[in-house]
């Protein structure tokens, strides 16, 4: 009996799949254009956005915080680079590097409010999702910036195999998630991170700089959430000051339904990536058997409480 | 392990501490001694100055007043991380593991072991079989009986945990080992799993500085027995002369020390 819980947290952990598998069964039966391979690549192009946000978020939600601005500073991290290009003549590589110092500014900003001034992550993210976006719509004049130079829509481009295709910009977010993967499971560092989410006090005992580490997650998650700017205006070819607010909340659901813990210390990246394509899965699914969109909206709320009262009643479980 | 006498090396001294927090005077130039190979058990009453104490030497807290040696050096340290590369490790009462994360991994947090070469120097790479095998290894050695070091430390009992925490202070300590109330929050069984542990880790050679409350835990396992009372440190006894209530009475102050014959007391 005790080996079988001892288990448990494994087979938990093969939940969201689980989700995702029956999720993709259910618009299978439901329509007959749901299950090609045009619809999945399709499903894939339009989650690398919030796949990519969602892996800034799962480091952050890791040390047991949460960062509500991260929508709206992918917002203006578009902004910033697609101005910057179309005003200053600036070449794209340039144009999009300014964009991701933009975001990881504000990650800073973020970071320095909660290890400095020690506030909590939720209102501190709150302030700064707000400032974001004034600062967007102010900057952008709420005009929606459209003389981009090509190659900032090269990501947004397909490779074709065979039949299949794959947007170059999720390879790039494929390749993102394996990354921060081997680093959260292979250094020091990514190993400091689940620790200082698991018991800060005991983190800071050992002699981590807890602050250090914060610091740094939230420094990368606003590196992330640049990623996902550059992408978002690869695949929409332009810069929209009124972009990131679905993605916004759509990023920490894909976190919750992949079962990192709200509570922090546990949960593996890669489930942020099943989570993202259950968001994706569900809003596909809905819209090809002709739900309005309002419902995906509905769905989506009633996921994420399902999701956290599973990771609610599996923390009660082990304790 | 023979008992410890006069002529055993002294390895932590403090003189005249003396730690003011506003209008209250926790410390009133404390003394303090542990000795190579022993198991000094500190006791008090509550306000006797006791966890100050602790506080000064383990460097969570910094003293206005008073010296602190550590094998004959005068130390200062600024922080608990500083003790810590002193090579004074101390452990928790309130169970300082991460529960998320292995047994393994928890015995090496902030001291990974980085793999060689190329992947360890640039990318900062962990090595987790090295990590395992040196924790196999010295929970072997300390005799703690867990089977699998992959486990996570929340799977375990509290008083498993809190061999963990003693066996990676044992582990890391290069001069003294102090601990908080170690058994405060255990069972009887699971208790004595830990005092069977603090007993070893003595008997490696590492001297243990023990605070409790649980009298009979400290008459169980001490060597010596300093008794705190007003800031000072009015007594060090030698619990195999003493009595219980004697000791508890010299703590209250019942009894004053000059009524206690001298064999009574420890060297």
């Amino acid at each position: 009996m005790k080996n079988i819980i001892s288990k448990l947290p494994s087979i938990a952990s093969l939940g969201p799949f689980i989700a995702l598998l029956l999720a993709c069964a259910f618009f299978a039966s439901q329509s007959d254009r749901f299950f090609s391979t045009q619809n999945f690549s399709l499903i894939f192009q339009q989650v690398m956005v919030v796949g990519v946000l969602a892996i800034g978020q799962t480091l952050v939600i890791l040390t047991a915080g949460i960062d509500l601005s991260c929508g709206m500073v992918m917002a203006l991290g578009t902004i910033v680079m697609t101005k910057f290009a179309a005003d200053y003549g600036l070449s794209a590589p340039v144009a999009i590097a300014c964009g991701i110092a933009a975001t990881a500014t504000f990650g800073l900003l973020n970071g320095l409010l909660v290890t400095r001034i020690k506030l909590p992550p939720f209102i501190v993210t709150l302030g700064t999702l707000n400032i974001a976006f004034a600062c967007t719509q102010l900057y952008s004049h709420a005009q929606t910036i459209t003389n981009i130079p090509d190659g900032m829509n090269w990501l947004g481009n397909i490779l074709k195999l065979g039949d299949t295709t794959i947007g170059y910009g999720v390879i790039l977010m494929l390749a993102l998630y394996v990354l921060v993967w081997l680093w959260l499971r292979e250094t020091a560092a990514g190993r400091h991170v689940y620790a200082v989410g698991n018991n800060p006090e005991a983190t800071r005992l050992t002699g981590i700089s807890t602050e250090k580490v914060l610091l740094g997650v939230y420094v990368l998650a606003g590196v992330f959430y640049g990623i996902a700017a550059m992408l978002s205006v690869a695949r929409t070819g332009s810069g929209d000051p009124n972009g990131g607010q679905t993605e916004n909340l759509d990023a920490i659901t894909a976190v919750v339904l992949g079962g990192t813990s709200l509570f922090g210390g546990r949960g593996v990246i890669l489930g942020s990536l099943v989570g993202a394509l259950i968001v994706g899965v569900f809003r596909n699914g809905l819209t090809l058997i002709g739900v309005s969109s309002v419902y995906q909206v509905l769905v989506t709320g009633i996921l994420v409480i399902l999701a956290v009262t599973t990771d609610q009643m599996s923390r009660k479980g082990i304790r | 392990m023979n008992p410890p006498d006069a002529s055993s090396q002294i390895v932590m001294r403090a003189k005249g501490l003396v730690k003011r927090y506003g209008q209250v005077t926790a410390l009133d130039g404390a003394d303090f001694e542990v000795r190579a190979g022993e198991i000094l058990a500190v006791i008090g009453d509550n306000g006797a100055g006791k966890s100050s104490l602790i506080k000064c030497l383990s460097g969570a807290t910094i003293p206005d007043e008073g010296e602190i040696h550590l094998d004959g050096q005068i130390t200062r340290f600024k922080s608990p991380i500083d003790a810590r590369r002193a090579g004074i490790e101390t452990v928790y009462q309130d169970l300082a593991v991460a529960p998320a994360m292995s047994i393994a991994e928890n015995l090496f947090l902030g001291r990974e072991i980085r793999r060689r070469g190329f992947w360890g120097s640039v990318f900062d790479m962990i090595d987790k079989k090295k990590m395992l095998e040196e924790s196999i290894a010295r929970m072997n050695d300390l005799k703690v009986g867990i089977r699998s070091m992959t486990q996570a430390v929340e799977t375990l009992s509290g008083g498993q945990r809190q061999c963990v925490a003693v066996a990676r202070a044992a582990a890391f300590a290069q001069h003294v080992v102090i601990m908080d109330e170690p058994t405060a929050a255990l069972g009887v069984k699971e208790g004595n799993m830990v005092l069977e542990l603090i007993r070893r880790v003595r008997d490696k050679g590492l001297p243990v500085v023990l605070i409790s409350h649980n009298m009979p835990h400290v008459f169980e396992v001490a060597d010596r027995i300093h008794i705190a009372r007003l800031g000072k440190r009015v007594a060090v006894v030698n619990p195999k002369k003493i009595s219980m209530s004697d000791t508890v009475a010299v703590m209250t102050g019942a009894l004053s020390v000059d009524q206690l014959p001298a064999e009574l007391l420890a060297h």
